[in-house]
């Protein structure tokens, strides 16, 4: 077999890239989900489902919680974003998402180095994650 | 830069308890109880509580905090499986999300070895998340108290090696260039480490996704053995890349439960507080702990767990 380059102690550029983009979403996710809780727990916006009667839903299946609440699953939260409860999900979906991002920002370097089999690895996650994040792999109910 | 970031986000988590504890609104609704007779605050600020001793006992027994999280509160909250399957979803990719840049600038965990690994996981996981979710509750409620008491097992039984022998890398991983090279902090010695048994070990991961997406539970039980015992990766390299893997597997698997709609901000963010916060304390506490008690104690909690979720799956 192939003796093998010696590899470096440093991380590698795309290494260090999709670190930075990581650590840039997670705070930004975690700051405006805080924030957003904030909002929502002291009152300061009104919450769909008032605070009171929440104990009410958590208890049954998601099918009859979305039934009963009059919920509609999917993106449907980013049309309902002036109540309390729902700008939470900024917050969540900017940390459920960042990994897409990060993964789309280090395929020019993958292909910049000529690195191929990752560029196309990279690539397939991108499309894997955002099928995901679409909505369109949805589930049947129990 | 970070560092103040760090203390906004503390600063801003203590908010939230005085929030969740002391805020007008909660005061105005605070007569109104809940079915099972609790005000509808009592539970998410045990979910506070709770998290809170779980993110110290997850880091001082060397566990995630979702594999605590799942069988812990579906086992003793009034919170539907759903529900709790979505939160420990995120909680987990939350841990992941604050550990991964750290270890990725310091070379501890590797892009290279987690990108094929995490493909196939990440898929996997969106899967497991589907069938998990049109499975009924009780039939997911039984297997994952069966995985938890095969976790238990796996805890009492995995040997690990801090530098397992790997006396040639396999072909595939020779053409992915999986290898790399880190320093040993406690020693300076310069450690050069590659992988084998590279296809056996993503058939593996695919069993892993799928786990990590019906229950919701994170997978870092799961990856770190077979990083570090089947794939011969360091044990160092194998928490790392473990920790960070668990960042690309949970976003899809999170995908799915937050698209399903079983995410309620008010269990979410609670378990996300509470673990972080426990997360501090027991980094701190880690110096003056007995990690061998701990962790004897954790493997207790999770057959208790284990046991209270077989049981309501059968209707026990």
């Amino acid at each position: 077999m192939e003796e093998k380059p010696r590899a470096s102690l440093q991380a590698t550029p795309e290494q260090l890239l999709y670190a930075k983009i990581l650590e840039a979403g997670m705070y930004t996710g975690l700051l405006i989900l805080l924030i957003t809780f904030g909002l929502y727990a002291f009152g300061i916006m009104d919450p769909y489902i008032p605070l009171d009667k929440i104990s009410e839903y958590w208890s049954m299946n998601v099918n009859d919680y979305l039934h009963h609440a009059n919920i509609k699953a999917g993106w449907a939260w980013t049309g309902m974003l002036k109540y309390g409860d729902f700008v939470n999900f900024i917050g969540i979906a900017i940390l459920a998402g960042i990994t897409i991002l990060c993964y789309a920002a280090i395929i020019p370097t993958l292909l910049k180095n000529n690195d191929k089999v990752y560029a196309v690895l990279a690539t397939l996650e991108v499309i894997i994650l955002s099928a995901a994040a679409s909505g369109l792999l949805s589930v049947g109910g129990h | 830069m970070v560092k103040n970031t760090k203390l906004w986000l503390i600063l801003l988590a203590c908010v939230f308890i005085t929030t969740l504890t002391v805020s007008p609104a909660l005061a105005d609704a605070s007569a109104e109880t809940a079915a099972d007779g609790h005000v509808w605050w009592f539970w998410p600020l045990m979910l506070l509580i709770i998290t809170f001793i779980m993110g110290i006992l997850a880091v001082l027994g060397g566990v995630g905090g979702g594999v605590l999280f799942v069988p812990i509160i579906s086992g003793f909250f009034p919170f539907h499986l759903d529900f709790v399957r979505g939160t420990g979803l995120l909680v987990a990719l939350c841990g992941a999300l604050a550990a991964g840049p750290g270890l990725l600038k310091m070379n501890l965990a590797s892009l290279r070895l987690a990108i094929p690994v995490a493909l196939i996981a990440s898929t996997c996981a969106i899967a497991g998340a589907m069938i998990g979710l049109a499975l009924p509750t009780n039939i997911v409620q039984i297997a994952l108290g069966g995985t938890i008491l095969g976790i238990c097992a796996l805890m009492l039984t995995a040997k690990k090696s801090a530098v397992p022998d790997v006396p040639q890398a396999d072909k595939l991983s020779s053409m992915l260039k999986i290898y790399g090279v880190y320093q040993e902090a406690s020693t300076g010695e310069i450690i050069d480490w590659k992988v084998h048994r590279t296809p056996l070990g993503l058939c593996l991961f695919v069993l892993i996704g799928l786990m990590a997406g019906m229950f919701g539970l994170g997978a870092g039980w799961a990856n770190v053995p077979a990083l570090n015992l089947l794939m011969g990766a360091p044990l160092k390299i194998s928490v790392a890349t473990s920790k960070f893997l668990l960042s690309i597997t949970d976003t899809s698997a999170a995908w799915i439960y937050m698209n399903k709609g079983c995410v309620i901000p008010m269990m979410v963010v609670p378990s996300l507080v509470g673990i972080m916060l426990g997360s501090f304390v027991g980094v701190r506490l880690l110096k003056i702990a007995k990690p061998g008690f701990i962790r004897w104690m954790v493997i207790g909690i999770l057959a208790f767990a284990g046991i209270k979720a077989l049981s309501k799956g059968l209707g026990w």
